[in-house]
C-alpha cells in the first residue's frame, strides 16, 4: 500500500486526468477550470459594468463545486496521502534553481522563497505572485481556456484553436523561464 | 445529489493535481527546462486517452449517465486570440507555477500566498473583460 503515500508516476496521473474529463462529460459538463475565474468576476458584481460578465452565473455553479472539491482534494492529498512533501525534480533542475537562489529546490513541494507565509514580507514576492496571477487570468480568458480547457479537452476534441493556444502556452513559458527568470531572480 | 457528484469529481481532481505534482511550481519549471519527462508524460498520456474517449463518444454517439446527448463546444476559428492569449497565459503559468485548477488545490495544501495569485487571476480576467473589444481576436 506504499504507493498511496508516494507521488503518482505520470502513467497513473495522466490517465486519472483523462478519467476526470470522462466523468465530467458523462454528467453532461465540460472540463475547463478557468471559466470559474469569469464566474467569480460576475459574482463580485463585474456584470454591472462589463457586458462580458453578463451571464447567468448559476449555470456555472457546478464548476464552482468542482473547484471546492479541488481545494478539499488538495487538503486530503497533503494531510493523509503523503509522507514526504519534497518533489524529486532532476538534479540538473535543482542545480539550475540553486543558482537562481531557490535553495528549497528538491526539498519542498513549492519554493519556500515564494510560497512560505513569511515570503509575503517581501514586496518583490507579492508583486511576482500578483503579476503572475494577472497574466494567467488575462491570458486564459483571451485564449478562451487554460490547460484543462485547451490542452486536455480541446486537443482531445482535435480542435486546431486549442493546438495554437497550447503552442502559445509553451512559447510564453519558455520565454519566462529562459529569458525573464535570469532578470528577476 | 448532482452537487455531490461534482464535489466528488472535484476532490478526485484535487488529489490528482496534488499527487501527480502537476500542482508543484518545481515540476512546471522542470518541464519548461526540458529536464524531465514527468509533465510531458502526464499531459501526453491524458491526451492520448482523452482523444480515444472523446472520439469514441462522438463516433458511437454515447449518451451521458442521464441519457442526454454529450455536447462539445467547438472553439471559434481564429489565430491571434489563441496565440497571444496563450503566450500571456504561458508567461504567468511559468512565473507562478500554477494554472487555474491547481491554484485552488494549493489553498487546500495550505499555501496562503497562492491567494494572491488567485486574486491576481480574477483581476486579470476582469481586465480582459474591460479590454476585450480593443484586442485582436
Amino acid at each position: 500500500m506504499n504507493w498511496i503515500y508516494t507521488p503518482w508516476p505520470w502513467y497513473v496521473s495522466g490517465p486519472m486526468i483523462a478519467f476526470i474529463m470522462f466523468l465530467l462529460l458523462m454528467v453532461g459538463k465540460n472540463f475547463g477550470m478557468s471559466a470559474n475565474l469569469r464566474t467569480m468576476c460576475t459574482i463580485c458584481g463585474a456584470d454591472k459594468k462589463v457586458d462580458f460578465f453578463k451571464f447567468d452565473w448559476k449555470s456555472q455553479k457546478w464548476n464552482l463545486i468542482v473547484v471546492l472539491g479541488a481545494v478539499i482534494g488538495g487538503y486530503i492529498g497533503s494531510h493523509f496521502l503523503i509522507t514526504d512533501m519534497a518533489v524529486a525534480i532532476t538534479p540538473a533542475t535543482v542545480n539550475d534553481l540553486n543558482e537562481l537562489g531557490f535553495n528549497s529546490a528538491g526539498a519542498s513541494y513549492l519554493p519556500t522563497e515564494l510560497f512560505e507565509t513569511n515570503s509575503l514580507l517581501s514586496l518583490k514576492t507579492i508583486l511576482i505572485l500578483a503579476i503572475g496571477g494577472v497574466l494567467v487570468g488575462f491570458g486564459t480568458r483571451y485564449a478562451g481556456g487554460c490547460t484543462s480547457g485547451h490542452a486536455i479537452s480541446g486537443l482531445s476534441d482535435l480542435q486546431l484553436p486549442s493546438l495554437i493556444a497550447v503552442i502559445g502556452f509553451f512559447i510564453g513559458g519558455l520565454v519566462m523561464i529562459h529569458f525573464i527568470f535570469p532578470l528577476i531572480f | 445529489m448532482r452537487s455531490l457528484i461534482y464535489l466528488f469529481i472535484g476532490i478526485l481532481f484535487g488529489i490528482t493535481m496534488f499527487k501527480s505534482e502537476a500542482a508543484s511550481w518545481f515540476r512546471i519549471y522542470e518541464m519548461f527546462k526540458f529536464e524531465s519527462f514527468h509533465m510531458y508524460g502526464i499531459i501526453g498520456s491524458a491526451l492520448v486517452i482523452g482523444i480515444i474517449i472523446t472520439q469514441s463518444i462522438k463516433k458511437f454517439n454515447i449518451k451521458s449517465f442521464y441519457g442526454e446527448k454529450i455536447k462539445f463546444n467547438p472553439k471559434a476559428k481564429s489565430f491571434s486570440r489563441y496565440m497571444f492569449g496563450g503566450i500571456i497565459f504561458g508567461l504567468g503559468w511559468a512565473l507562478v507555477g500554477a494554472c487555474p485548477g491547481p491554484m485552488f488545490t494549493l489553498i487546500g495544501v495550505g499555501y496562503l500566498p497562492i491567494l494572491i495569485v488567485i486574486a491576481g487571476s480574477i483581476v486579470g480576467t476582469l481586465l480582459y473583460g474591460l479590454l476585450k473589444d480593443k484586442l485582436p481576436h
